[in-house]
């Protein structure tokens, strides 16, 4: 009873930080500061049709990378934690195969949905999406294959091999700015020439800097969804 | 203007609904369902309020990736039950 009345007192209590935070709310007609400075900049400046690609990839590229180190540890921590189950339980649950209908299917889809997310990072400077969206559709495809054949196994060393190589050129994508352009431009794209507005190989270096982010969060994820797999 | 207030209302309110039934369904199954089915509301939420990069993510990893590790857990923990009986 008294859990319930800390729970329900509790609830009041949001539901009254909410509503003051809501009535402060109000609809801004345009845009101010520095929101305002990087809508109407981005375009002209770094050439991507997608403002959002050009905040998440150039103007706040740090931030970004950070976010790539983050689910970096993540990964290792999950598989830190759960590779050592893999020697103490050898793991005699008799397995059941997938049904035909999964099995039939994820042949037909896989490379559809591993073209999609490639797709969605290439294009991440023209339409919505980018590296982290393309990643988790690419590690969906994989974890498709998981569901429909319980013996699959990913390549492991393909898999370190191209995280551990595009984590590194995209660092080293970031120096370049620092080498060519001088200080201040760490992570910048124009040290690629920004070619013509809307086409796919335009805006610079984003849409290297995506397929760089897209394979490392790709095979990240999938190896996240592997150790979690194990028995 | 009107229906598209009237849909994110629908959508939110079938938000606040899954979330409670995630809370109060007895099957474990079901209610990882439920957590899923929450993040595909949201995503379907932010497409209309005109943030399509934020909704693929959450569609796929809120509705998608995140649904199927609760899934492996909850598969892991049923087999822990059965040994221990």
């Amino acid at each position: 009873m008294i859990k319930k009345m800390f729970a329900f007192i509790l609830l009041m209590f949001m539901a009254i930080m909410f509503y003051a935070l809501n009535s402060n709310i109000t609809e801004n007609k345009e845009l101010f500061g520095v929101a305002r400075s990087y809508a109407e900049r981005g375009a002209g400046e770094l050439g991507t049709q997608n403002i959002v690609t050009s905040i998440v990839v150039t103007y706040r590229g740090f931030d970004t990378l950070g976010e790539v180190s983050v689910l970096f540890i993540a990964a290792t921590g999950v598989a830190v934690l759960l590779r050592r189950k893999e020697e103490e339980a050898p793991g005699k649950r008799s397995k059941r195969q997938s049904s035909e209908i999964l099995q039939t299917g994820t042949k037909l889809l896989t490379p559809i949905i591993i073209m999609f997310g490639v797709y969605i990072f290439i294009n991440g400077h023209l339409s919505p999406g980018g590296g982290f969206q393309g990643g988790a559709v690419i590690a969906s495809a994989v974890l498709l294959l998981f569901l429909s054949d319980i013996n699959y196994e990913i390549n492991h060393n393909l898999f370190n091999i191209i995280e551990s190589f595009s984590g590194a050129f995209y660092v080293l994508i970031g120096l370049l700015g620092l080498i060519l352009l001088g200080a201040n431009n760490f992570l910048d794209n124009r040290i690629l020439p920004l070619g013509e507005f809307g086409a796919i190989l335009s805006a610079g270096a984003i849409p290297i800097i995506y397929s760089l982010i897209g394979l490392k969060v790709g095979t990240e994820l999938a190896s996240i969804i592997d150790n979690m797999k194990r028995d | 203007m009107e229906l598209q207030n009237g849909i994110l209302i629908l959508m939110g309110s079938a938000m606040i609904l899954s979330a409670i039934l995630a809370m109060l369904v007895k099957d474990l199954i079901s209610s990882i369902i439920a957590v899923g089915v929450v993040s595909l509301f949201a995503s379907i939420i932010y497409l209309l309020l005109q943030a399509p990069d934020v909704a693929m993510t959450e569609a796929a990893i809120g509705a998608g990736l995140s649904t199927l590790i609760f899934l492996y857990a909850l598969h892991k923990t049923k087999d822990a039950e059965e040994e221990n009986d």
